[in-house]
């Protein structure tokens, strides 16, 4: 059965109830006492997010101070439940302005009762779509000073367009100027060995589009992706024009995108919804341009001291920079004294974390600073255990370059008033889990 | 316009209520939508606002949109305490139903649909029959959905009225969101009812598959799951729908792509051809990978659900393993399941990849993710025998680092290890012994006893190593000291001399004597007598050659697994178990095709878990390998013959078992038969009399002498059952019998750990050594007389006990033939009638109980009268007493 709920609760970290909605009859009011003694209360808070407590399930999901609570008797659809919140949130954020936290929901919990009344039927999710649903849900959240435009008039037709063909866009928008922005925002995944070695690595890469264009236009995006590439000269039998060529592991599409023709044609087609959104996701694990290598020695001398010294080599172009570089570098607990020299940027000790934070704000392509740091620990005999050496993690953002290599190749906008479109590029590579063991 | 609700919950001193009730009779529509916002904020907070029920629902006539939502929100929750008032607010929906907005229309039905009052319901069948005709998709959706709310409040009704017919009309609707959530209450109809209702057909399919293109991503998982399961006539029709839903593979919903793999799998057994399989395995690879760059929680599911298709098509993800490697960031939850899942794709290829990875995680910090990645070496080693001797030395290494966790788990897969390859490995033993002192878990402590029996032979100072552990033997928790035993006992077999000899009469001294654990007494008996008279036998027995075991621990029965893979994406594919093993309120139609499944008698519990049950070979590589296997006896049945015989009581057996005349009163069942006890048979069972609890006991002496000087103990139990006073019974004379009532009291000696309905029970008597036996104790004895409650009480008590407090469990093969002698029956019990009411075609009873303390139980029972099968549901504030409750519920049905 697809129904992906019987209740959902909004509660804050001390348990007490934000909001809450009974789709249906199969689950008591007050399921809620039973999360809180069982869940929230011991140590279980955290180890499953999917949960049976007597005859229900509980699903649950942390969004910065709220846990959002699923409460089902029947097999429901896991998969379609937490995807539901993941996507309400998005919802809401997109009213709200922003944030998504304890106080926007106590500001705004007569809008977020009403498009919880909307969004979800009898437990079967119904449209979603901000775009949509702002069409006949006017009330306004309580939005952030930063925010932008108020809504505008109730449609009249708004019924159709729910429930239209294209469920993601409405009618009769008109922009005086028509203009696309796309963003490619890549993220590294790297597991290396302390040996340089690379264990794991793969880049998640996203799409995302602001589309300010008037009518119902036709979008189709060009990558240099290879099959892409291949079924192009294929139909226009012409041999493919030399260059680099990518090739995608996988990739996702919003659901404007005709997969259809993609499985066919391997053409990204769209009406585009109007606004933000991600377009599409993609994966890839080979050939990937790693923008930072880590050279880590670390070693321990005797007891008491350690000595560590860690090499960054930025391996893009010399021209490019990467902004916002943390390294972390983990010491033992027992750390008491640190002492370091950097030749880049600046570092401190963490005791936090327990780690060693080295940052450079401005970091060059093609250059190596080093941090040499000697460690003081304090002596415990207790202690026979020998430190576990978390893995060194990285953070950093490189703008116009792509760890993939992955580039737009054209982005062809029709429309049948036949208007002019501005196209805007920008690419930037971020760090996912960029982790070294050492 | 700058707003913020958050005012709303902010309280006044002083009485709130009467306060809000003004307000919301205040003449200015803006002060009324702001009271009406306080009360719902009241609502959410928990606070009873119900009495403002009449005052609010005034303000439900109201060309604000958002005011009227705001009222049907109170409905929603209030009416159905009140629903002598909720009638007041029909008038108003039936109107909104035929409001010129759609959107007043459909807020109309669908709040209706949620209203649980039988007058309210009466009302929505017209406005109904309307919305689904309406001109505007937006209704019809919302009315399509309506009809699976009605169903599940009056099923008859739905079919009387026809909606199922428009329902299905609705599949042909022109617009896809109608069409997708006409699909979902269909199918959601179709699981709770036993008559084909939806079929689906190969031209709904075709019709049904169009629409998918056009569907919101929700629809999309609708169809899909509707559709996942049609049986295609054959392969080709089989490889034309999976055709079809390749591109869903491609969406960004998770719900979609788990969905469209749940289709592709189940029409993948019909297709023959291995090319279009090999390539449909290759297209769901990469979907089902980017899946686990979702949120954690998906994550979650994905790898739960993937953990299911690599067992049944393991080609999928072989390439794939690297993705399973943990980050360091990783929840613990999606640690554990990607470790499971590394263990499932490890091959000869990429073995010593893994196990480098296995390594590193084997020196984390937390201790259940260390633990679980020392035994995934193990498995391996057991899984791959070319990479067994690198998993080893991976061991050995870890072994090295001393971490007093990684040792005892790396000493309790090494056992395993032994176990799969004998005689291969045992050059590491010595080693192993080196941390033998640092071992204070039991299961390592015993594997690690283990090991030193099994290779007695080739340890020098076998006797010295098992010698210390003998020290602590008493203190030792049971698993240990079964280990002890049989390693002694293999010790001497294999090293008769002196010390093994002094040592095995301690043991055996020990765990005869000392212990009040019957397995440990039971299988030291075994030993002694087999060692007392035949010690090649012994040998035959104990040194026997071990059958070879294999991993498949982790491994799903291949028809649960084909159930599980029918449900991917649900939580039953998450709990790894099939629906009805935790979907407690099956609906009474959907209850008799589950009987159907399971022959009486037996439970579902043994399909789900069958590595538990008694018959499955001593192959599973986690239980503690024993040269004897103690099979535990049943509760209650009389204690085997064997023990007798075993004692040396030569004669016993002769004494023939005669039937001696029963006084009065129904037959007690016999607990220590004469062939045991020497001649002394004894029957008992408790009885409540008289509201006090009674140990009803039968003493018939078949020996040769006279018997006397009755003692009885009672051993440390659950509900700390003790003899209120001494056992009186005079002498007994050869061929006499006599009977007793022993009063006994509650909550005297109770036991920790896991609750139990054994009762153990230690005798003697001047003449005879001490017989034990075990009674199973029936619960329904402890049920007071002061059970009755009024239907009120019954009402009250019902709605104060959350959900999670109920707890229900199917007797497939009881039939209740006559409601009268059945209440008799059971109020003899103490078990009370409450009310009786008809659903369908079943007859559903109440009733109430009331345990020692004055702890309620309220009963509900669902049968067809004369038929097979009774579902039972209780609810009580101590649920863990359930199965129990369960137990004597049932004894009392069939008796």
């Amino acid at each position: 059965m697809p129904v992906a709920a019987s209740a959902v609760y909004f509660l804050n970290l001390r348990g007490d109830v934000l909001i809450n909605r009974l789709y249906r009859d199969d689950v008591g009011g007050n399921m809620v006492d039973a999360f809180r003694t069982h869940i929230m209360q011991t140590k279980e808070l955290g180890t499953c997010p999917v949960k049976q407590i007597g005859g229900c399930s509980f699903f649950y999901m942390r969004i910065s101070n709220v846990y959002i609570v699923i409460v089902v008797s029947t097999n429901a659809n896991v998969a379609c439940a937490f995807k539901f919140v993941v996507e309400a949130v998005a919802l809401f954020k997109s009213y709200f302005g922003g944030a998504f936290d304890e106080d926007a929901i106590r500001n705004n919990f007569v809008l977020i009762y009403e498009l919880l009344d909307e969004i979800m039927d009898f437990g079967y999710p119904q449209n979603l779509s901000p775009e949509i649903l702002k069409l006949y849900i006017t009330q306004e959240g309580v939005r952030s000073p930063f925010s932008s435009k108020a809504a505008e008039r109730p449609v009249p037709n708004a019924t159709l367009q729910v429930t239209g063909a294209v469920g993601w866009r409405r009618e009769g928008l008109a922009y005086k100027k028509n203009e696309v922005f796309l963003d490619i925002v890549e993220s590294v995944n790297l597991l290396m060995s302390s040996k340089g070695v690379v264990l794991r690595c793969d880049v998640t890469g996203k799409i995302l589009m602001k589309c300010f264009l008037s009518g119902m236009p036709d979008l189709k995006l060009g990558l240099n992706d290879k099959i892409g590439l291949e079924k192009e000269s294929q139909l226009k039998s012409r041999p493919t024009k030399s260059g680099k060529t990518i090739e995608l592991d996988d990739v996702t599409f919003h659901q404007c995108v005709n997969l259809t023709r993609f499985n066919s044609e391997k053409t990204v087609s769209f009406v585009p919804p109007d606004g933000e959104f991600e377009l599409m996701k993609y994966r890839i694990t080979e050939g990937v341009n790693l923008p930072f290598k880590v050279l880590p020695t670390i070693k321990e001398l005797g007891r008491t001291r350690m000595e560590v010294n860690v090499k960054v080599k930025s391996v893009f172009g010399a021209k490019m920079f990467a902004l916002g570089v943390v390294i972390k570098i983990p010491v033992p607990k027992q750390t008491a004294k640190t002492s370091f020299t950097v030749t880049s940027g600046r570092a401190k000790y963490n005791a936090a974390i327990d780690c060693l934070v080295w940052k450079i704000r401005k970091f060059p392509g093609q250059t190596e600073p080093t941090l040499s740091a000697e460690v003081e620990l304090i002596s415990t005999m207790t202690e026979k255990k020998s430190w576990t050496r978390p893995p060194i993690q990285m953070e950093f953002q490189v703008p116009m370059f792509t760890a993939s290599g992955l580039r737009v190749r054209f982005l062809k906008v029709w429309e049948k008033s036949g208007y002019n479109t501005v196209e805007w590029v920008r690419y930037i590579t971020k760090a996912g889990s960029y982790e070294i063991r050492c | 316009m700058s707003r913020n609700d958050s005012k709303y919950f902010s309280t006044t001193k002083k009485g709130e209520i009467p306060e809000l009730k003004e307000e919301l009779n205040s003449q200015y529509k803006d002060k009324r939508k702001d009271a009406v916002k306080k009360v719902i904020a009241a609502m959410t907070v928990g606070k009873d606002v119900s009495s403002l029920f009449t005052d609010v629902v005034n303000c439900m006539q109201t060309e604000n949109l958002e005011l009227k939502k705001l009222v049907y929100l109170y409905l929603i929750n209030y009416a159905k305490s009140q629903p002598d008032l909720a009638i007041l607010a029909v008038n108003t929906f039936v109107k909104d139903s035929q409001d010129p907005n759609p959107l007043i229309r459909a807020l109309a039905v669908r709040t209706m649909g949620c209203i649980r009052v039988d007058k309210i319901t009466e009302y929505l069948c017209d406005p109904l029959q309307r919305c689904l005709k309406d001109d505007d998709p937006y209704v019809r959706k919302t009315a399509a959905i309506c009809v699976a709310k009605l169903y599940d409040i009056n099923a008859e009704l739905v079919e009387d009225r026809g909606f199922l017919e428009s329902l299905k009309d609705l599949i042909s609707d022109n617009n896809p969101m109608v069409v997708a959530n006409a699909v979902a209450a269909l199918a959601e109809i179709q699981d709770n009812s036993s008559r084909p209702i939806f079929e689906i057909t190969s031209h709904t399919l075709s019709k049904l598959l169009t629409a998918l293109n056009e569907c919101t991503e929700w629809g999309q998982v609708f169809i899909l799951d509707a559709l996942s399961r049609y049986k295609a006539s054959d392969a080709r029709e089989a490889e034309n729908i999976v055709e079809r839903v390749t591109p869903r593979l491609q969406h960004a919903n998770c719900a979609v792509v788990l969905s469209a793999v749940k289709m592709i799998l189940q029409q993948m057994e019909l297709i023959t051809s291995t090319d279009v399989v090999r390539n449909l395995c290759k297209k769901m690879a990469p979907p089902l990978v980017t899946l686990l760059s979702a949120e954690p929680e998906i994550q979650y599911v994905a790898l739960r659900n993937i953990n299911l298709i690599v067992q049944r098509r393991p080609t999928i993800l072989a390439h794939e393993i690297k993705v399973f490697f943990c980050k360091y960031n990783d929840p613990i939850y999606v640690k554990m399941e990607k470790l499971e899942i590394m263990i499932k794709l490890a091959s000869d290829r990429n073995i010593d990849q893994v196990l480098l990875e296995f390594k590193e995680y084997a020196t984390e910090v937390d201790v259940d993710f260390v633990r679980k990645a020392v035994r995934a070496i193990g498995r391996c080693a057991i899984k791959l025998e070319r990479a067994a001797e690198r998993c080893i030395s991976v061991l050995l290494e870890l072994i090295k680092i001393k971490v007093n966790y990684v040792v005892q788990e790396a000493i309790i897969v090494i056992k395993d290890i032994f176990r799969r390859y004998p005689n291969t490995y045992e050059s590491i033993i010595a080693t192993l012994c080196e941390s033998l002192d640092t071992l204070d878990e039991p299961e390592a402590k015993a594997s690690m006893i283990w090991i030193i029996g099994e290779y007695a032979e080739r340890i020098d100072n076998a006797d010295e190593l098992l010698e210390s552990f003998l020290e602590s033997f008493p203190e030792e928790p049971a698993l240990v000291q079964l280990q002890l035993l049989t390693a002694t006992v293999k010790l001497f077999l294999k090293k008769p001399t002196e010390g093994p000899q002094q040592m095995i009469q301690v043991v055996l001294n020990n765990a005869t004597m000392e212990t009040d654990n019957p397995d440990l007494r039971d299988r030291a008996y075994i030993y002694w007598r087999l060692l007392s008279t035949d010690p090649e036998a012994a040998k035959d027995v104990v040194l026997a050659e071990k059958p070879v075991i294999t991993d498949d621990s982790n491994n799903l029965e291949p028809s649960l697994l084909d159930e599980l893979l029918v449900n991917i994406a649900t939580l039953s594919s998450v709990y790894h178990k099939p629906p009805d093993a935790f979907v407690t309120r099956a609906h009474s139609s959907a209850q008799k095709t589950e009987d159907d499944d399971y022959p009486e008698g037996s439970e579902s519990e043994s399909s789900a878990n069958p590595a538990n049950g008694p018959a499955s070979p001593p192959t599973s590589s986690y239980t503690i390998p024993a040269s004897v296997a103690p099979a535990s006896p049943p509760f209650a049945a009389p204690v085997p013959d064997l023990l007798g015989d075993l004692m040396g009581m030569d004669n016993s057996s002769l004494v023939p078992i005669d039937q001696p005349t029963t006084p009065s009163g129904p037959p007690l069942p016999i607990l220590l038969p004469a062939s045991t006890g020497q001649g002394l048979q004894i029957s008992a069972q408790l009885t409540r009399r008289d509201g006090q609890v009674f140990y009803s006991m039968l003493f018939e002496n078949n020996s040769q002498v006279p018997l006397d000087g009755f003692m009885i103990q009672f051993n440390k139990n659950t509900f700390g059952l003790a003899a209120a006073g001494p056992l009186q019974i005079p002498q007994l004379q050869p061929g006499t019998s006599a009977r007793t009532l022993l009063p006994m009291v509650m909550f005297q000696n109770m036991s920790q750990g896991p609750p139990s309905s054994v009762l153990q029970v230690a005798l003697k008597n001047n003449q005879q050594p001490v017989w034990y036996f075990n009674d199973k104790i029936l619960f329904h004895v402890f049920f007071t007389e002061d059970g009755r409650m009024e239907r009120a009480t019954f009402l009250e008590t019902w709605r104060s006990l959350p959900d999670s407090n109920e707890v229900s469990k199917d007797f497939p093969s009881i039939v209740i033939g006559g409601v009268d002698a059945t209440v008799e029956l059971l109020a003899t019990s103490n078990i009370f009638f409450i009310a009786k009411r008809k659903n369908a075609n079943q007859d559903v009873f109440y009733f109430s109980a009331k345990m020692p303390r004055g702890i309620p139980l309220l009963i509900e029972l669902t049968t067809v009268v004369g038929n097979p099968g009774v579902k039972c549901a209780i609810k009580t504030p101590s649920p863990e007493m359930s199965q129990f409750l369960f137990e004597a519920i049932e004894t009392l049905l069939r008796s």
